[in-house]
């Protein structure tokens, strides 16, 4: 078992696709997660703005992460009118998840910010968007990346379900070593996922702690204060 | 000057906030809008910076409708404090107050240097500047939120329940304050509160506001307490209102008596009567008990805790107090330095009040 992965490993030609394949699987990872919150950002910022919007953006978001992953790699080629092995399906399926799951994390984010500090920011004269841009977003940070990480590793782990239309990086592996009854592929294939999604994972919490200098404490149990009925 | 001119605010529900409301907050001066909840204070203020617009009226800063100028503009030239400071969590001490002159253009290197200015005009050190919010107690934040509401010089402060989060003591202190930051500044105030208490110390005219947002009287506080409009003024204002008037009338002819003291750390005796015990520098420590007898070098610890102190040149209420609350009946008076300038009598502070009566019957 120990010998055979040795002996896959040790094949420059398995170790150039396996690198490959890891490329491949970053980017089709990593780009959905950055269009998906571009989207998900304004998406959400109107939808919690309007009553109407909210329930519809929610309900519409809710049933978007329903639809099948391998489904939507198939449908999208006849909707974006590209070839069926076009790594830009799963992107942009991918991409579609990826907003559907931050919209509601940037809904409940604005919605917990403290009033006052909202109508602070209004009465010293700052414009709806400046508003959103510089107060709001920034202390949406926290509630953003805990979002983000659950979505990296959906997207992580949704790109390998690529390798059934034939492009899914490191998934590609999997397929290479079923059809085979081959297992050292399996394993590297299994093994590099993980370890992508630690690191992305690693990263997004090192990034938090950067963008938000003022949360120095750890967060701690919000005591409200019962109102007595006398 | 700010001027309402019939100014009425309802809400879609149908609910009216403010009810035609006429009144002038003169320039230079504190006007407090006072009332119970739901009496339309809180709309009024909010109405002034167009975070809400009337349904009705019009109201002007220095003759121009607010109605005339783009809300985020106006807004930047009007100071404005919040419950709770509304200060922004991720965002420094120092760049809170920097806000406002950021937002109109005075560039990063300016703008800190004026809200370095800022926290030493509210008695915050320096080093602060580099913290969070969130590391600032209650009262400290308000101090910031004042000064991110002064940081632009703008000619127009309001004030919404500023100082209601926060302890009775830190809050006296924060009264205070305002009232020093006032003498040097003269800004036009609007202030709202539901605390009588805070109206009638903070403000140079008072509105108190009645449930559906009516006017029930505007008057400078002593009139208020004096002479109150009706029977909701009377009973808002509170049933203390003939004491507390007192904080508006001077002492002026009130005799200060000399008392017998002792000092801190000299040899003690027996004393026969009230002995005030002061510190070498005259502060007032507290009080001997008649009879009560020391020996060795008197010690604190055998004090009896002395009343709340009068200083002299204030209103008679304070001199009232001190004497109410002395234990031996002499109120304690000190100067403006707090050392100790003798002692004053409850009997004469009435004397005095049913002199002055007599004074104002004889014109």
């Amino acid at each position: 078992m120990i010998d055979d992965l040795r002996r896959y490993l040790d094949n420059p030609r398995n170790q150039e696709a396996v690198f490959d394949y890891l490329l491949v699987h970053m980017r089709m990872a990593l780009i959905p997660l950055v269009l998906g919150l571009l989207v998900a950002i304004p998406v959400g910022w109107a939808a919690q703005r309007n009553r109407r919007l909210r329930a519809v953006v929610l309900g519409a978001t809710n049933i978007l992460y329903t639809v099948p992953s391998l489904a939507l790699f198939v449908i999208l080629p006849s909707i974006l009118g590209t070839k069926i092995l076009d790594e830009i399906n799963v992107v942009v399926a991918l991409a579609i998840y990826t907003a559907a799951l931050l919209v509601r994390p940037v809904v409940d984010a604005i919605d917990a910010l403290p009033a006052h500090v909202l109508a602070a920011a209004t009465a010293v004269g700052y414009r709806p968007l400046w508003r959103f841009l510089t107060v709001e977003l920034p202390l949406a940070v926290p509630v953003l990346v805990a979002g983000v990480r659950v979505a990296s590793v959906s997207n992580i782990s949704l790109v390998s379900v690529g390798a059934l239309i034939g492009v899914g990086g490191l998934g590609q592996l999997f397929t290479e070593g079923f059809q085979s009854s081959y297992n050292p592929p399996i394993i590297v294939g299994i093994v590099l996922t993980l370890a992508l999604a630690l690191v992305v994972d690693l990263l997004l919490v090192g990034g938090r702690r950067l963008l938000t200098p003022w949360q120095t404490r750890p967060a701690r149990v919000k005591v409200t204060a019962v109102r007595s009925a006398a | 000057m700010i001027e309402f001119r019939a100014v009425s605010k309802r809400f879609p529900d149908g609910t009216t906030a403010v009810d035609a409301l006429d009144l002038v907050a003169e320039s230079g001066r504190i006007t407090v809008f006072v009332g119970p909840s739901g009496c339309g204070k809180t709309t009024s203020l909010r109405m002034i910076n167009r975070m809400i617009d009337p349904t009705e009226g019009s109201i002007h800063i220095d003759g121009l409708d607010v109605r005339s100028t783009d809300p985020a503009v106006l807004r930047r030239g009007i100071g404005y404090v919040i419950q709770q400071a509304g200060l922004f969590p991720h965002r420094t001490v120092l760049d809170n107050v920097a806000t406002v002159p950021m937002l109109i253009g005075w560039g990063r290197r300016k703008a800190r240097a004026r809200a370095a200015e800022l926290l030493e005009l509210v008695g915050l050190p320096e080093a602060m500047g580099g913290r969070y919010p969130g590391q600032l107690s209650g009262g400290q934040q308000q101090r910031v939120g004042v000064a991110r509401a002064l940081a632009a010089d703008p000619p127009v402060l309001l004030m919404d329940e500023p100082f209601s989060a926060v302890d009775p003591i830190v809050r006296e202190g924060l009264q205070d304050e305002l009232l020093r930051l006032q003498s040097e500044l003269g800004k036009t105030v609007v202030f709202v509160t539901h605390d009588i208490d805070e109206a009638i110390k903070l403000g140079d005219r008072v509105a108190v506001l009645r449930q559906g947002g009516r006017l029930a009287q505007f008057a400078p506080p002593a009139e208020l307490l004096a002479r109150p409009a009706d029977d909701f003024v009377s009973s808002f204002v509170g049933r203390d209102r003939g004491y507390r008037g007192l904080s508006f009338v001077d002492a002026d002819g009130l005799t200060i008596h000399p008392l017998r003291t002792a000092t801190v750390g000299e040899p003690g005796s027996t004393v026969d009567d009230w002995t005030l015990v002061v510190e070498a520098d005259k502060r007032p420590r507290g009080w001997l008990a008649p009879g009560s007898t020391v020996d060795g070098p008197l010690t604190e610890d055998v004090l009896v805790p002395g009343g709340s102190l009068y200083t002299q040149g204030t209103a008679l209420r304070g001199a009232l107090d001190a004497a109410l609350s002395s234990p031996g009946g002499h109120g304690v008076a000190v100067d403006a330095g707090g050392a100790l300038a003798g002692g004053v009598l409850a009997d004469e502070v009435l004397a005095l009040l049913r002199r002055r009566r007599h004074g104002r019957d004889d014109q």
